[in-house]
């Protein structure tokens, strides 16, 4: 009885402390979490789910203290993906953040621009060059489309565009199937024509 | 002499129907009146307009400049002027527009001055370049630059050249007819490719329903040493590059690799042949070869200056009255055009007019019931039924799995199904949504990396400026103190008022300088004449006397204390 005992106690204290040992050992630094919620997020830093940027909005997903509905680039479909890893409901985009818009780029009207640097500051990639006093460009390949340089503008010379697709771009539409009713109604038409 | 062919799995074997417009000889296509040329030709992106309305051109005169060395130029197909330059729709199956060049034809077609030069004096760099320089690409429908593919791979060097003369699609009849005819053109591009690369052996793949071309190339070739013209079976795709390369060589070449790095490298017989114009007569590719067929009074080959429009160049065929759409290359890999009035590109190697009769639309979509036969004809060795399940499905990940960027799009599959589903715009759909994934990914990685190098260096300017603070108030504390301590030496026994006192007396330094300023101002302000009173009417003179007193008095009244009444 007690050598069961003392052997049982035994393999608890080994494994207690293979466990604790293996618990500081192999321990993951960061939050592997956020960084696959980060990895889902589109990164255009626009900062309309209420946080500053895409990366803290993944770490309060994480936490459990945001909802997966508060990212209008990322869309339905963006949505969707966190459902899935995070096991939870899908939900629609909550309106109060914002409505999904087709992709878009800032333009700067360079004969308005004064050059006063305000939209390189707000901008959070660095997509904007130009110095004080000096006419600003938006470095189109890099800019996200958050609309964070729109307001801070004082002379309203920078208008959202939206990107037109190019042959480059261009992809192929998912196929659409006849439906037999359709082409039956077409028949029936051309035989009225052909009475006619 | 090459003696035991290899074989590719699977491939199909369609009505050729390529006796209609085999039979006669290739003609020249009348000059249009004007002609668009779109900059975006080859694989390779779009080239820099290099005219503006209104010029005058040359034909052969450089308007397309090269992007980067992955492109290549494109030139004025005949002499004129330069009528738009802007957004028209192309001869592709988005129907999206883009950058073309208008000309009006002057009729006279006059060359610029040509530069022919002797390959065997030159390096491989330099005819690399001119063939760049000269718009050449890839005549079978890919349109790859053909200055990139005659760079050596991974082995370092290319011991096989093949030439690609199998034509395997149906109706399509425009390498036939020039192997026919102009053998010995190819033959002199094969040599300037062969000078190239330094090939020990070339290999001529023609299909063997077509005799006349092989005995045709054969002549041309009695010549040349370690070159082989060999028939391949007849068998849809044999004309796919990987296929050919397979069949006259044994090797497979797998996915993400080239046969450069195999030590082999395929060409068309068309580019061979624009090789050599481009080379020995100093001639950019400005025409090609288009089989005008289908259903049609008139079918043959006609040579055609890259900008023509389709219509036009379709009347010249007479087709029939019931044609309903218009094919842009051969049945199996092409698209119905989305409008008639496209110009000709490079690509364009064959114009079908279709008729329901002769190309009837497929049945219903069924479903599918798994039969296999998709994956025996498959030439890729895939699984045609599964990507269609994965492509459909959306899965995109499975799809890749299952090597559906191994796809050459071919059309077997679709072929064969009994079912009638379309498999092949599946895939295109599923690849092309896969690469827009690809780059919003890599976008995205970008963008992710560009925001937390931004929040990293405005943290560390942060603690850079306030470290700067906080040496400079250490510094100005250390001069007090050093101040202090000279004091402290004269005396000991004070320290606490030596302390003291150098920021009592910074004080009073300060009280002066702010007092002196005050003065300064004060005594300048008095010192101030106001210079436009001298030639007033004394009326005015009295008003501004009247106001300055005002003023006077309201300065005493600012003066007293403000809970006085006043």
């Amino acid at each position: 009885m007690l050598t069961a005992l003392l052997v049982m106690a035994g393999i608890a204290v080994v494994l207690g402390g293979m466990l604790g040992f293996a618990s500081i050992r192999f321990k993951v630094k960061g939050d592997p979490l956020v960084d696959k919620i980060d990895a889902i997020l589109p990164q255009t830093q626009c900062g309309q789910c209420s946080y500053a940027g895409c990366k803290p909005y993944a770490q309060a997903i994480a936490k459990g203290e945001a909802e997966i509905n508060q990212c209008p680039p990322g869309g339905e479909e963006g949505i969707r993906k966190l459902a899935d890893l995070l096991g939870k409901e899908f939900k629609p985009l909550s309106a109060e953040h914002g409505v999904e818009k087709p992709k878009q780029v800032a333009v700067i009207n360079e004969n308005a621009c004064i050059g006063c640097t305000l939209c390189t500051q707000a901008c959070p990639v660095d997509a904007i060059v130009g110095a004080a006093k000096q006419m600003h460009t938006i470095v189109t390949p890099l800019c996200t489309g958050c609309e964070l340089c729109v307001p801070p503008c004082p002379v309203d010379c920078i208008t959202m565009v939206v990107v037109a697709e190019t042959v480059e771009t261009w992809k192929w539409r998912y196929p659409v199937i006849r439906l037999k009713e359709q082409k039956e109604e077409q028949k029936g038409k051309q035989k009225g024509e052909q009475t006619a | 002499m090459i003696t035991t062919l290899f074989r590719f799995k699977g491939g199909v074997k369609p009505a050729s129907h390529k006796d209609e417009s085999a039979q006669v000889q290739i003609t020249q296509a009348p000059l249009p009146s004007r002609l668009v040329v779109p900059l975006r030709q080859s694989a390779g992106g779009t080239p820099l307009p290099l005219v503006s309305t209104g010029r005058r051109v040359l034909k052969g005169e450089r308007i397309g400049a090269p992007e980067g060395n992955f492109s290549s130029a494109i030139h004025a197909p005949t002499s004129g002027r330069v009528v738009a330059v802007e957004l028209r729709m192309l001869p592709h199956p988005s129907g999206l527009s883009s950058l073309c060049v208008e000309i009006e034809t002057d009729g006279e077609e006059r060359w610029i001055d040509l530069a022919p030069v002797n390959y065997e004096a030159e390096t491989p760099d330099t005819l690399r370049n001119i063939l760049r320089d000269a718009g050449v690409v890839g005549l079978g429908g890919a349109t790859f630059p053909s200055h990139l593919k005659l760079k050596p791979g991974a082995s370092g060097c290319i011991e096989t050249l093949i030439i690609n003369g199998a034509e395997c699609e149906p109706w399509i009849t425009c390498d036939d007819r020039l192997m026919r005819e102009r053998a010995d053109e190819i033959a002199r591009g094969i040599a300037i490719l062969r000078h190239i690369v330094s090939a020990g052996r070339v290999l001529i793949g023609i299909e063997d329903n077509k005799p006349q071309a092989i005995a045709a190339l054969r002549a041309a070739m009695a010549q040349a040493e370690g070159v082989d013209v060999v028939p391949v079976p007849t068998r849809y795709p044999a004309g796919g590059e990987r296929q050919l390369i397979r069949v006259l060589t044994g090797i497979e070449i797998p996915y993400g690799r080239y046969g450069t790095d195999f030590g082999v490298q395929c060409f068309n017989v068309a580019t061979a042949s624009s090789v050599h114009r481009a080379i020995d007569l100093g001639q950019p590719l400005i025409s090609r070869i288009v089989t005008l067929a289908g259903n049609v009074e008139r079918p043959g080959n006609v040579e055609t200056l890259i900008g023509t429009p389709i219509d036009a160049l379709l009347k010249l065929a007479a087709p029939r009255a019931d044609t309903d759409r218009t094919i842009m290359g051969g049945p199996m890999m092409g698209f119905t055009l989305p409008r008639t009035d496209l110009p000709v590109t490079k690509a364009t190697n064959c114009i079908l007019a279709a008729s329901p009769a002769l190309f009837p639309l497929q049945g219903d979509e069924m479903p599918c019931i798994r039969c296999g036969a998709c994956t025996l004809v498959c030439p890729a060795e895939l699984q045609p039924h599964e990507l269609y399940w994965f492509s459909r499905a959306k899965n995109f990940g499975k799809a890749q799995e299952y090597g559906i960027f191994d796809c050459i799009e071919c059309g077997c599959c679709a072929y064969v199904c009994p079912s009638n589903i379309r498999l092949v715009d599946y895939y295109r759909f599923a690849k092309s949504s896969m690469r827009t994934l690809e780059r919003e990914k890599t976008a995205a990685d970008a963008a992710r990396e560009r925001y937390e190098f931004r929040t990293a260096r405005d943290e560390r300017e942060k603690t850079e400026k306030a470290a700067r603070l906080a040496a400079k108030t250490a510094a100005g504390r250390q001069a007090a103190e050093g101040a202090g301590a000279v004091k402290a030496a004269v005396a000991p026994a004070a320290t606490a008022f030596a302390e003291e006192k150098p920021l009592a007396a910074l004080d009073e330094r300060k009280k002066a300088l702010i007092a002196a300023a005050m003065q300064r101002v004060q005594s300048q302000m008095a010192g101030v004449q106001p210079k436009n009173i001298d030639n007033l009417t004394p009326e005015k003179q009295a008003e501004i006397r009247e106001i300055e007193a005002r003023r006077v008095k309201v300065r005493e009244l600012a003066k007293t204390p403000p809970d006085e009444p006043v």
